[in-house]
């Protein structure tokens, strides 16, 4: 693995286009900067073409025979089915507002992160094959053919782009490189160019049900696991129950939160506030992944894998569904799923049992984002929370790009942290809400293989945390995302040694005073509470 | 293509453009031709281009339902719901539609990154490519609409008024229009930027600058047509007008200048369908503004939605069913 170098040799950062045109500048495989290629094995299992032994880095893709025509069908296939594509191969005028507006183009330099040229890899070949004036004029009308260096160039930079969509915000016409990037990907996987970390997440969901190929019983010992970590903190015993017929909830978080620090954490704080509301609700082996890692991979294997959401709904007997803190998974939760694997006809409008509250935003797709349940819940009285347990954490709240662009999520994690913290402060307007930076590492590109473009994407998120680290002494970045609970900590001990991070969920539980509950000394990392510093030494003395 | 190249192949075509209608209209005579023959096909490839391309895009449809989002989604009725930067109904996305088309909403939240050693990032307020950007559109709409009144008899009333507020400066003779000359400003501008800015000539390419270079054309003869090469007003009325009714006449003695300036437009017009300029008709289709965010609320229909192949929970219990009885998990089949 390619060493990553020091954050002040990386911020060396030239923002200068090279003296070679970008159509003349071939694409470097450079260690660090680009992920391995997808093992057979876990292409196979879910009937990907041209399963291989292979590496971006070499000279010889071993690409399928008739790479071109597949290629060329698939997109004529894709400008058939998606407006979106079409008009975004038309509309661009190259203003460049898009330009120093992507964490990758901020961290890298690299001229082809700014979202016009990246999208610019795919028009002109669309100019070249698809377009009149651009079979007359070739490279006059900005059209060029599509050649194996072409894919090595789509590989390179469609899977250096998060989809977080940041630049459809600014651009005039809401031109969405997500939407390019995505059609890319799914070419590139036509013709098996696919990167091994999302293979082997899609190939582990399709069969295990979860991205960490966690099998049923393991998924059980694990929550288990945290069941008794909540009693030696609390005092508190939970109960838990797994694919339970007839529970009036089902209950879907992403599988990072069961399985790695800090997610953990906030899977506690799931389970003590089920607890404490006495929720009737149920997990489920089966539909055990909340995030959907063939969104980065094809629309196609997006549907096979949220299929088991409400497959597993229907065969349960639920009343509704509730989602736990995920970015990506809520884009597809909230734009495709119900277009997808819908109607829900057997699941009821959500309502709240704690509150009445009927959550008249779910009312088609019968999922609840668990930030809009927590709210609702605060809002009504309903949780007895000591905010000052938290006081030790000085918060501030990334909006995950996923949450904030493809719903608009951004006042019920504000108003729960006001609630449960007395110390929150927001990051510089300019990069939060709407305008949030991605965590460098979204859409599958979090492997360790990645590790210096992850610096380098993350560079614009963690510098914004930097700035309230520095004024306001921000110790705690929390989010709704699991995906962002494993790529940060990484990435503040980087650029900001000194932030940890976490879930909203998991400050609602430190907050949250429990019936039964016994003296809390700590918070649920066995991390003394403020003011509880001297007893927790006493008790470990004894 | 490098930078330099690509403006002069514009610049060289527009150049062309020029000398064919000079000495087409001016020094070969044929002033039918490119008074009648050209506009008359022009405006016909401009129709039909532009319908054409609009049913083109229209006929993929819209499968998911995408729209960014740039403000609080509707959930809870205490929480201040932004209608206008997330809308969930038709109405709220028609004005969403609205702020964009007429006020230009998305390139007003452009920022300009400052990136400092340390690195130390800000995100400054860039709102000049806004201002030009809305100030060249709005130039060139007035200036369009002013030349309505080549092709109307009587000229009606709103044309005279944006003609008052246009020329309300009262100098010169004949008066001074404002339109004219920041049209001419806001592209010297829109160029210079292109040209200066390294990362947006880095991706320029011809057909961002022959528009650019056409247009200003057509201002620039348009400006020495007015002001100091005099032309027979007159005449040209009579021609243009002609073109309106259909009675297409070619009266004499109108000046190659304006036989230059109408090929110009021709050309802009003929271009048009077939360029980025298209984004005027664009910019109303595009799913990530147009569509309300509803998609929780009222399921969107996705007319190519087609069956796929899943992993069931039979294949799955049928996997890891004894694993599952062993860990006291309830199974649908016990053997």
């Amino acid at each position: 693995m390619a060493k990553v170098p020091k954050p002040d040799e990386l911020a060396q950062i030239e923002h200068r286009p090279p003296e070679s045109p970008w159509t003349e500048t071939p694409v470097e495989f450079r260690p660090g900067t680009y992920c391995y290629g997808a093992k057979p094995q876990n292409i196979e299992p879910v009937d990907m073409p041209n399963p291989r032994d292979w590496n971006p880095a070499d000279e010889d893709w071993k690409l399928p025979e008739n790479w071109k025509q597949t290629v060329l069908d698939g997109m004529k296939l894709r400008l058939n089915r998606f407006r979106s594509f079409k008009l975004f191969m038309d509309i661009c005028v190259r203003c460049g507002a898009c330009a120093d507006k992507c964490h990758y183009f901020i961290g890298s330099g690299d001229p082809k992160n700014m979202p016009v040229l990246r999208a610019e890899l795919m028009r002109s070949v669309y100019r070249n094959d698809f377009s009149t004036f651009g079979k007359m004029l070739k490279k006059y009308a900005g059209a060029r053919e599509l050649t194996e260096d072409v894919i090595k160039e789509w590989f390179y930079y469609y899977f250096q782009c998060t989809e977080c969509r940041r630049c459809s915000v600014f651009c005039p016409y809401g031109i969405d490189t997500a939407e390019i990037t995505i059609i890319g990907r799914e070419l590139l996987n036509e013709i098996g160019c696919q990167i091994d970390w999302i293979a082997g997440a899609v190939a582990n969901c399709y069969r295990t049900g979860n991205h960490l190929g966690i099998q049923p019983h393991a998924f059980r010992d694990m929550i288990e696991f945290f069941v008794d970590e909540i009693e030696e903190v609390t005092g508190v015993r939970v109960e838990p129950t797994f694919n339970r017929k007839g529970a009036e909830i089902l209950f879907i978080t992403p599988s990072g939160d069961v399985f790695a620090d800090p997610g953990t954490y906030t899977l506690m704080g799931y389970m003590m506030l089920f607890h404490e509301i006495g929720l009737d609700y149920t997990w489920s082996t089966y539909a055990s992944e909340g995030g959907n890692f063939g969104l980065f991979t094809s629309h196609e294997m997006m549907k096979r894998l949220n299929a088991k959401m409400y497959a597993e709904a229907k065969r349960l007997g639920v009343k509704w569904i509730l989602g736990g803190e995920c970015g990506h998974m809520w884009r597809v939760i909230n734009q495709y799923m119900d277009t997808m694997n819908g109607p829900a006809d057997f699941l009821e409008v959500p309502k709240s049992p704690i509150t009445g509250t009927v959550f008249e935003n779910a009312r088609s797709t019968k999922m609840t984002h668990i930030v809009e349940f927590t709210a609702d819940l605060i809002r009504h009285g309903k949780l007895n929370l000591d905010p000052s347990r938290n006081d030790n954490k000085i918060v501030t709240f990334h909006d995950s790009c996923n949450p904030a662009r493809a719903m608009g999520i951004l006042e019920e994690p504000r108003y729960i942290l006001r609630n449960v913290c007395n110390h929150f402060y927001e990051m510089p307007e300019n990069t939060i809400r709407e305008r949030t930076f991605c965590c460098g590492a979204g859409t599958g590109l979090n492997t360790d293989e990645y590790m210096e473009m992850r610096m380098r994407g993350g560079l614009p998120r963690a510098n914004a945390v930097k700035y309230v680290h520095d004024k306001f002494g921000v110790n705690m970045l929390a989010n709704i995302c699991a995906i962002d609970r494993a790529v940060f900590p990484p990435l503040m001990d980087y650029w900001v040694p000194g932030v940890d991070v976490t879930g909203i969920h998991e400050l609602v539980a430190n907050a949250l005073i429990m019936k039964g509950e016994k003296k809390r000394t700590t918070d649920l990392r066995y991390e003394p509470l403020p003011g509880m510093e001297e007893e927790e030494e006493e008790e470990e003395d004894v | 293509m490098n930078p330099l190249n690509a403006i002069v192949f514009s610049l060289v075509a527009v150049g062309v453009l020029v000398l064919v209608a000079l000495l087409g209209a001016g020094v070969a005579d044929l002033q039918y031709f490119f008074g009648v023959v050209v506009p008359y096909a022009a405006a016909a490839v401009f129709f039909i281009g532009v319908v054409y391309r609009v049913v083109y895009w229209a006929r993929s449809p819209v499968p998911f339902r995408i729209p960014t989002t740039c403000g609080q989604q509707k959930s809870l009725p205490w929480i201040k719901h932004d209608a206008l930067e997330n809308p969930v109904t038709k109405g709220q996305a028609v004005m969403r539609m609205v702020l964009e088309v007429l006020l230009f909403r998305s390139l007003f939240r452009n920022t300009r990154l400052e990136f400092r050693r340390g690195p130390k990032i800000d995100y400054a307020s860039a709102k000049w490519l806004w201002l030009g950007a809305i100030v060249f559109h709005y130039a060139f709409l007035v200036v369009f609409i002013r030349h309505l009144r080549f092709f109307t008899e009587p000229i009606p009333g709103f044309i005279h008024l944006i003609e008052n507020v246009d020329g309300f400066l009262e100098v010169g003779v004949p008066r001074l229009f404002l339109s004219g000359v920041v049209l001419l400003a806001a592209l010297t501008y829109l160029f210079l930027r292109r040209v200066t800015v390294p990362q947006l000539s880095y991706i320029s390419l011809p057909a961002d600058y022959f528009p650019l270079f056409l247009i200003f054309g057509i201002g620039l003869t348009g400006i020495l047509m007015r002001y100091f090469i005099k032309v027979d007003v007159v005449a040209a009325k009579e021609l243009t007008l002609g073109l309106a009714t259909f009675h297409p006449t070619v009266p004499e003695g109108i000046g190659s200048i304006f036989y230059l300036h109408l090929f110009l437009v021709s050309v802009l017009f003929a271009y048009f369908p077939f360029s980025k300029l298209v984004h005027m008709a664009g910019v109303f289709l595009s799913p990530t503004r147009n569509l309300p965010n509803n998609s929780r609320i009222q399921r969107h229909i996705n007319p190519w939605n087609y069956p796929v192949k899943v992993h069931t929970y039979e294949e799955y219990e049928e996997e890891f069913r004894e694993k599952m009885i062993e860990a006291g998990l309830p199974v649908e089949k016990k053997e």
